[in-house]
C-alpha cells in the first residue's frame, strides 16, 4: 500500500490514540503521589517513538520488558503488570 | 472464506460462539489445555478437564459442523506446585490415545520461575517420549521477552525436538524473529487489549512473510473475541492482500502444521 493509503486507513485511529495517550499523561501528572516503575517505563518507551528509525513497536515492547536472563526463584502470584518492576 | 481457529478455549465459551464461528467460515477449532482462572486442588480436576476436552467438547462443536481438536498438559500458571504437576503429567499418556488429541500444549512459562522451567522440561520430555507436537504459551507483557528466550533454550537443547513440530504462541514484534530464526512456527494472538491487534499482526506478516505463521483468537473466559481471526482476514483484504494470501494464513498454514499429527483430519 502507498503511504497515502495507509494514512487513509489508520490516521484517524492513531490520532485518537495519541490524544488518549496525552490525556493519560496529563491525568497522571495532575494526580498526587510519586511516580512508580510503570510510569517510568512508560516515559522511557515514549522516547522510542521519535525519529524515522524502524521497529518502533519492537523497541517499545523491549522498553517494558524484564531485561534479566535467569529464572526467578519462585513465582509470587500469576499476573503481569505491563512493566518491569526493577526499572530505575 | 474458510479458516481454522488453531487456539481457542471453547470450554469457556457459549454455544452461540460456536454458531457464530461456524457462520464465519470456521471449519475446525483446536483447544489447548489451560488455566481455569483458579488453581485446581488435585489431579482429579485435571482428569475431568481432559475428559471434557476429549469427549464432551467435540460433541458440542459437532452440533455446528465444526471439528474439535485439543492439546493436553498442565499449564504454566499451575506449575509452581511440582508434585501436582508430576501427578498430572502421569495421567496424560492415556489421554494421548484419544482421537482428537494433537499434542502437548499449551506448555511454557508464566512468571519465568525455576519450578515453571522444571515442569516445562518435564513436559518437553513427555512430548519427545510420545512423539507429540508441541504448542507453547509464552508469558505475558513484561515477562514475554525473557520467557521466550528461556523456552527456546530448553527446546533447542533437546535434540529430539524437531523445530518444525513446535509452535510458539503469542509472539509479538519483539519475539517473532527469534522464533522463526529457530525454524519453529509462530502464532499471533489477536486480543483487544494485550498481545496483537489485527493491524499489528498484519504488520508482522508484511515484515516477516507468511511462512510458519498463523493467527488465533485464544478466546477464553477473559477479554477476547472468538471472531478475531475472520475479522483480521477482512483487515488483510482492506490492506490489499489477495484472497489466496489470506487463505494461506488463516487456513493453509494451520492445516500444514497441524497435519503433522495423524489425528488432524479435515475435509
Amino acid at each position: 500500500m502507498t503511504k497515502q493509503q495507509i494514512l487513509g486507513l489508520y490516521f484517524l485511529d492513531a490520532r485518537g490514540k495519541l490524544i488518549e495517550l496525552a490525556a493519560f499523561l496529563d491525568r497522571v501528572e495532575r494526580a498526587d503521589g510519586k511516580d512508580d516503575f510503570r510510569i517510568k517505563s512508560f516515559r522511557a518507551a515514549l522516547t522510542k517513538l521519535s525519529g524515522k528509525q524502524n521497529q518502533k513497536a519492537k523497541k517499545v515492547l523491549i522498553a517494558f520488558s524484564d531485561p534479566t536472563t535467569g529464572p526467578i526463584f519462585k513465582a509470587e502470584g500469576k499476573g503481569a503488570v505491563g512493566a518491569f518492576r526493577g526499572v530505575k | 472464506m474458510r479458516y481454522i481457529e488453531p487456539h481457542a478455549h471453547m470450554v469457556s465459551r457459549t454455544t452461540d460462539d460456536y454458531e457464530r464461528m461456524a457462520l464465519a467460515g470456521c471449519e475446525a477449532v483446536c483447544e489447548p489445555a489451560f488455566w481455569a482462572g483458579f488453581d485446581r486442588s488435585a489431579v482429579e480436576g485435571f482428569h475431568d478437564y481432559f475428559s471434557q476436552l476429549t469427549e464432551h467438547e467435540p460433541k458440542r462443536a459437532a452440533k455446528f459442523g465444526l471439528k474439535h481438536f485439543c492439546w493436553l498438559c498442565i499449564n504454566s500458571k499451575e506449575a509452581e506446585d511440582v508434585k501436582l504437576a508430576e501427578e498430572v503429567i502421569a495421567i496424560i499418556p492415556k489421554f494421548l490415545e484419544c482421537k482428537n488429541v494433537l499434542g502437548i500444549g499449551e506448555i511454557g512459562l508464566n512468571k519465568n520461575s525455576r519450578n515453571e522451567l522444571r515442569v516445562l522440561e518435564m513436559q518437553v520430555e513427555l512430548a519427545a517420549k510420545h512423539k507429540q507436537l508441541i504448542l507453547v504459551h509464552t508469558p505475558h507483557l513484561e515477562d514475554k521477552l525473557k520467557g521466550t528466550r528461556l523456552i527456546l533454550d530448553v527446546l533447542k537443547n533437546d535434540k529430539r525436538i524437531k523445530p518444525e513440530r513446535v509452535i510458539i504462541d503469542h509472539v509479538e514484534e519483539h519475539t517473532v524473529e527469534m522464533v522463526l530464526d529457530c525454524g519453529m512456527w509462530a502464532g499471533m494472538t489477536l486480543y483487544p487489549e494485550t498481545k496483537c491487534t489485527p493491524a499489528r499482526a498484519i504488520d508482522i506478516l508484511e515484515t516477516y512473510g507468511t511462512e510458519r505463521l498463523w493467527l488465533n483468537s485464544a478466546c477464553d473466559w477473559g477479554v477476547s473475541d472468538p471472531l478475531a481471526v475472520p475479522k483480521t482476514a477482512i483487515e488483510m483484504k482492506k490492506r490489499g492482500h489477495l484472497a489466496n494470501a489470506v487463505e494461506k494464513v488463516i487456513f493453509q498454514n494451520p492445516k500444514k502444521f497441524l497435519s503433522q499429527s495423524p489425528n488432524f483430519k479435515i475435509t
